[in-house]
């Protein structure tokens, strides 16, 4: 083993050599592993011996925990003493989609307690899916006089109160990025708490809010943080107001726009090209809410350099998105709404042969009378068109196996697939057999697959070519899909580095859940809801695994035996304290 | 082709389970508010039977049918086959958006067969659940932000919302409901569009869909409230139809504090002018010609709204 024989070379050279090159003083060690930036890097660094072991946490400044219930704050700040920056997430994924019980926990209050007294000088704070209230907000606003850098993604429990508080005492805020919450917008009076005297701030978004702000306050702000490169607005921000900021942050990198839609005569209309025309460093565009097709041709100039174009939020039609991508050469990420029909896929096809990553968004994903929005020809039309795609998020009505087949002979390298046939458990549309081909093509043909979302009527048969095929697999979502334990054992046993896994109304029961105990153990988490699990066979996996947290949580009214959603996690802190009575813990 | 009054939230579709087809009086259980009336379905796209039987026969029928054990997928997958949540255990306001609920509920316990997908989660007659029912998430929905996008239309498709699917965060679900993408043009056409159709969008607070309603189709304040309840019946609104409603061509002014004091829940609608009246102030065709959207609020935040509103009763009368 390495460890082993550097240990050896080590002890040889204690007893007899002079400097051998294994016997770095710590300082350089530390120098040299400081440059680490992976996690993964570090992790395996740190594995080396306990020398490197040492060495690396004392070098380490960032710390990624992927499951804040996996490890206690007292194992944290007791091997990490140097701590600039910490990553926090909590929740598992479906609570995006509000499977999770309220109150499930993931707060970070305890956490920020122990930063307070242990890393005085932390500096970033990003969080994803965790509880935050407003006192916790004031509390880290107060305790960590050099703090820079919050980001809060799909977080929930906090008001706009709470923003007030870090504008008030966060004299070196650099970064407030507030994306995707659950926030309690009371009103925009937080952005005038920022002090007069504050020039710090480079990143900017509070695209969230839905409230107006006072626009004042955030023009001045804006004309004296002369660094700012990221600015995203929220809706409330008019286009007129839009220029005025403009005029003033001309380096901006990354614009989010307001609102795109407003009477503009033409000297106003002009003045808003210009300003946008000026941004040269401009690279990512979003916001466009409400975009309307006449005003869009005032981000012709502007767009030269994108290359990320977010389109999610203004509902395009195909012409109008044919019109704008001509320009757009240098694109690698563009998000739009499935408003842009097939015929605007299309056009991605032909303009934007550098794209690595498409994501398709519905308009209206509850209504089943809507005949449009995309379909598989869409997704081989860009497959055509742009090879280099390897993430695709695609939301649509209908695919077929055939298509899909196609589209990954186009574009091998997927990373990220992520296909979403809106109806459950829809066929294929042509045969109308079952989807398994399409993803058994995914899985073969892209050997290079990270993430796959399945959806679509699917057999067990998905499930074996998963297991046989996707060898890096790392996260796999399943929905309304499989036949029996079977599938969800073929993936338990196959999919050697799969870390988490989610899954939702399948008939998987407790002989598949079982399969995978040894699994579980190098695995983040595993998700099961709505399947065929039981009280009792959540029992079994906990006592044969005592190092796994097993937490179920059931349904009022469901039967005593089912374990109506099941979330099992490794854990080096044992079992959590802070579950709500919703949630049993095993 | 059904009203909308008889699509509640989920596509409550009175069809029945092809293989279990009984004759039943459709209008006999129409008119009671049963916990089974409220029974949610969810109908497969393209599965609407031409019948809108009544389906608490078919509460039945499916227990003998299935015995709690979840469908077959391929049975689930066969036209027709319709999906039923049941509406929760006991009465009460249970039900769809009762933060009180879980959101999936299992059923049955084995799954036996080697053809058990997801197929069709059946409901038993109140206890055992299905994955499938709408679950409200209490979210602190900022007031600002809308809800949820819930347009079915009139014609109504008999699916059931799900639970979290499609799987899209609540920030863009709230996002694109509060503006239609549909560009202006079009949304006044729809609303020009065949004699006399009047759709206006009705959300309600800390729901995640909206709905539409055809205002033409009721006659007055008493209709448009119980065709509100059946849609939106896990909330108390139906303090509004418990009530009773005065002679007068509208609500009294006693059950609009009743409502504001009594229910948890108010509605409001959005006029010409864009201002928010308590809905009852005006009669009932003033009211078609004005309301250009309704909300059901919480009575908490109406509170700004009542004292104009009892003024405004008062100057009338």
């Amino acid at each position: 083993m390495e460890s082993f024989e550097l240990k050896r070379s080590k002890d040889s050279v204690n007893s007899d050599q002079s400097a051998h090159w294994s016997s770095f003083p710590d300082e350089v060690l530390e120098r040299v592993l400081s440059r680490l930036k992976s996690h993964r890097d570090r992790s395996s660094a740190s594995l080396v011996c306990k020398d490197w072991y040492h060495a690396e946490r004392w070098s380490r400044t960032n710390v990624f925990i992927g499951n804040c219930y996996s490890v206690s704050q007292e194992i944290v700040v007791r091997r990490f003493s140097r701590i600039r920056s910490v990553t926090l997430k909590g929740k598992p994924r479906f609570s995006d989609f509000n499977l999770v019980p309220e109150n499930w926990g993931a707060n970070i209050h305890a956490w920020l307690v122990v930063f307070a007294a242990k890393y005085p000088f932390l500096e970033e704070l990003r969080l994803k899916r965790m509880a935050i209230n407003d006192q916790s907000l004031e509390f880290l606003a107060v305790s960590f006089p050099n703090f820079k850098a919050l980001s809060l993604l799909s977080c929930d429990g906090f008001s706009t109160n709470g923003l007030a508080a870090i504008a008030t005492h966060c004299k070196n805020l650099t970064e407030l990025d507030i994306q995707e919450n659950d926030i309690d917008d009371i009103g925009g009076s937080w952005l005038s708490c920022f002090p007069e005297s504050f020039t710090s701030l480079e990143v900017l978004n509070f695209a969230n809010l839905t409230s107006d702000i006072n626009f004042d306050a955030l023009e001045k702000l804006v004309g004296r943080c002369k660094s700012m490169r990221v600015l995203k607005l929220n809706r409330s921000v008019s286009l007129e107001q839009l220029q005025r900021l403009l005029v003033n942050a001309p380096r901006l990198a990354e614009l989010g726009t307001g609102s795109f839609s407003q009477e503009l005569i033409v000297r106003e209309y002009e003045e808003l090209e210009s300003a946008l025309s000026n941004c040269k460093n401009m690279h990512t565009l979003s916001g466009l809410w409400d975009a309307k097709g006449i005003y869009l041709p005032a981000l012709y100039p502007a767009c030269t350099h994108l290359t990320f174009l977010n389109l999610s939020y203004a509902a395009l039609q195909s012409l109008e998105l044919a019109k704008l991508l001509p320009h757009r050469r240098r694109l690698k990420h563009l998000w739009v709404l499935d408003t842009v029909e097939d015929k605007g896929l299309e056009a991605v096809g032909l303009n934007c042969p550098l794209l690595e990553e498409l994501r398709v968004f519905p308009a209206d994903p509850f209504d089943d009378e809507i005949v449009h929005g995309v379909t598989d020809a869409g997704f081989v039309a860009v497959s055509f068109g742009c090879p280099r795609l390897h993430y695709v998020l695609y939301f649509c009505r209908q695919m077929t196996n055939a298509a899909v087949a196609t589209i990954v002979q186009n574009c091998p390298d997927f990373t990220h697939f992520r296909l979403c046939i809106m109806n459950p458990g829809q066929p294929d549309h042509l045969t109308n057999e079952p989807m398994d081909e399409a993803f058994g093509a995914v899985v073969k043909t892209c050997t290079k697959l990270q993430r796959l979302s399945v959806s679509g009527r699917l057999t067990d048969r998905t499930f074996e070519y998963i297991g046989r095929y996707a060898k890096n697999l790392e996260t796999l979502s399943v929905a309304f899909a499989g036949s029996s334990d079977w599938g969800m054992q073929c993936v338990l046993g196959g999919c050697p580095k799969l870390r988490k896994l989610e899954i939702r109304d399948c008939p998987f029961g407790n002989a598949a859940l079982l399969s995978g105990l040894e699994k579980y153990e190098s695995m983040r988490s595993l998700w099961m809801s709505a399947c065929n699990v039981t009280m009792n066979g959540c029992r079994l996996l906990a006592r044969e695994m005592p190092r796994l947290n097993i937490e179920v949580m059931k349904e009022d009214g469901s039967d005593d035996s089912q374990a109506d959603k099941v979330y099992v996690y490794r854990s080096i802190a044992g079992p959590r304290r802070d579950a709500p009575r919703s949630v049993l813990t095993l | 082709m059904s009203k909308p009054i008889e699509h509640d939230y989920i596509g409550l579709s009175e069809q029945p389970f092809p293989s279990m087809e009984k004759s039943s009086d459709a209008n006999d259980k129409k008119n009671g508010l049963r916990l089974k009336d409220t029974e949610l379905r969810l109908g497969l796209p393209g599965s609407n039977s031409p019948e809108r039987e009544v389906h608490d026969q078919n509460v039945l029928s499916l227990k003998s049918f299935v015995s709690g054990a979840k469908r077959g997928f391929a049975d689930a997958l066969d036209g027709g086959v319709k999906w039923v949540f049941s509406r929760g255990s006991g009465g009460g306001s249970e039900g769809l958006f009762s933060p009180r609920r879980g959101g999936n509920n299992n059923g049955g316990n084995d799954l036996s067969g080697p053809d058990s997908g997801l197929g069709g989660p059946v409901s038993k007659d109140g206890d055992a659940q299905n994955p499938l029912v709408v679950q409200e998430k209490k979210c602190q929905v900022a007031s600002g932000s809308s809800h949820g996008n819930g347009n079915t239309s009139a014609t109504a498709s008999n699916r059931a919302q799900v639970v979290g699917w499609p799987p899209i965060r609540s920030f863009r679900k709230n996002t694109m409901a509060s503006h239609p993408t549909k560009n202006d043009d079009d949304y006044n056409a729809e609303a020009k569009l065949g004699s006399g159709c009047l759709y206006v969008k009705v959300s309600m607070d800390g729901a995640p869909y909206l709905r539409k309603v055809d205002l033409k189709i009721y006659g007055s304040y008493k209709e448009l409230s119980t065709a509100l309840e059946k849609m939106f019946s896990c909330f108390t609104i139906g303090q509004c139809g418990s009530h009773g409603v005065s002679s007068r061509d509208g609500l009294s002014e006693s059950l609009l504090i009743d409502l504001l004091h009594g229910s948890e829940y108010v509605l409001t609608y959005e006029d010409k002018d864009g201002d928010w009246m308590l809905v009852g102030d005006v009669p009932w065709v003033m009211f078609t010609n004005s309301c250009k959207r309704l909300r059901i609020m919480k009575s908490t935040e109406a509170i700004g709204l009542a004292p104009r509103a009892m003024e405004k009763c008062k100057n009338r009368t």
